[in-house]
């Protein structure tokens, strides 16, 4: 994975009318496994699709610990909580209403973004070049599989000591780091998305 | 559309019985979007200039919340569930 480094930094750069960037497989398999997850996972009514997740990486493991929402309260399933959060902090009953005019298009909203880079992002990796609307579903599928990632990895904090934990352990046999890794790794993928569209 | 993140506390007498009091929607400080995104959705969701947005977005993360918008309480709800939407940590509430 170290070995992917210097060219996952170099990101996304502008073009015209949108964004291009080069990946290798590894990363787009692992981007692509990810944001099938939180896809499955937002898209509680649709039955599983498969072949996103359960492929043998890492990240799978991820898979086994995602759960369920219900439709009119805060969802237990942390990540889901945060994904779909509640609309007012101290009145459940306005929280839960908004929640039922809202959260189905949320999560629609959430799994067509994802479904966007899945659309754009080769497994075998490559050259992509992004559309503007394309690139800005590819900005919220990120933000999604950063947000829960950063639930899973217990993110209390903005990164220091943890990035000099990842730093100190690139990948190996240690899945926090790996996905501490991977965190890190997509928000220099994201910043350097949104730059490409400032 | 006024902004002012930074008085939030205003008195709250009769606020009710004023038909267009403000509602505001409020974002929260989280460890994980990016100050570059965050900028980026207040520029995109609202039209904000870029230096408006990055003073929202340095409010955000230096004071742990900033009212990004005001109106009614359906506007509100509207702009909540679009910030939702990019995964930013955004409530309603009656100022």
């Amino acid at each position: 994975m170290s070995d992917d480094e210097g060219e996952a930094v170099a990101g996304f750069r502008a073009a015209p009318g949108g964004a291009t960037a080069r990946f290798a497989a590894a990363q787009a398999a692992i981007i692509r496994d990810l944001v099938g997850q939180i896809a499955e996972l937002v898209a509680d009514e649709i039955p599983d699709e498969g072949g996103t997740a359960g492929t043998g990486s890492a990240a799978a493991d991820l898979a086994s610990q995602l759960g369920v929402s219900d439709a009119t309260e805060l969802p237990d399933d942390p990540v889901l909580a945060r994904l779909l959060p509640d609309a007012y902090r101290d009145d459940p009953a306005a929280s839960g209403e908004f929640r039922r005019y809202t959260e189905q298009g949320l999560r629609s909203a959430k799994v067509a973004a994802a479904r966007t880079v899945l659309a754009t992002l080769p497994p075998s990796g490559g050259k992509i070049r992004l559309s503007e609307p394309e690139a800005q579903a590819w900005l919220r599928a990120l933000n999604d599989v950063r947000l829960a990632l950063s639930v899973r990895l217990g993110i209390t904090d903005e990164l220091d000591e943890q990035e000099d934990l990842a730093a100190d352990d690139p990948a190996a046999d240690n899945p926090r780091s790996a996905y501490m890794w991977v965190y890190q790794w997509l928000a220099i993928l994201q910043e350097s998305l949104v730059e490409a569209l400032s | 559309m006024s902004v002012a993140p930074a008085e939030v506390d205003k008195p709250e007498t009769g606020q009710e019985a004023v038909p267009d009091s403000p509602w505001v929607t409020i974002v929260w400080n989280d460890p994980v979007n990016l100050m570059s995104y965050v900028t980026y959705v207040f520029q995109t969701v609202f039209g904000y200039a870029k230096p408006k947005a990055e003073k929202l977005m340095l409010d955000v993360h230096h004071k742990g919340k900033a009212v990004v918008s005001s109106g009614a309480r359906e506007a509100m709800e509207r702009d909540a569930e679009t910030l939702h939407g990019y995964g930013l940590w955004a409530t309603v509430s009656h100022d």
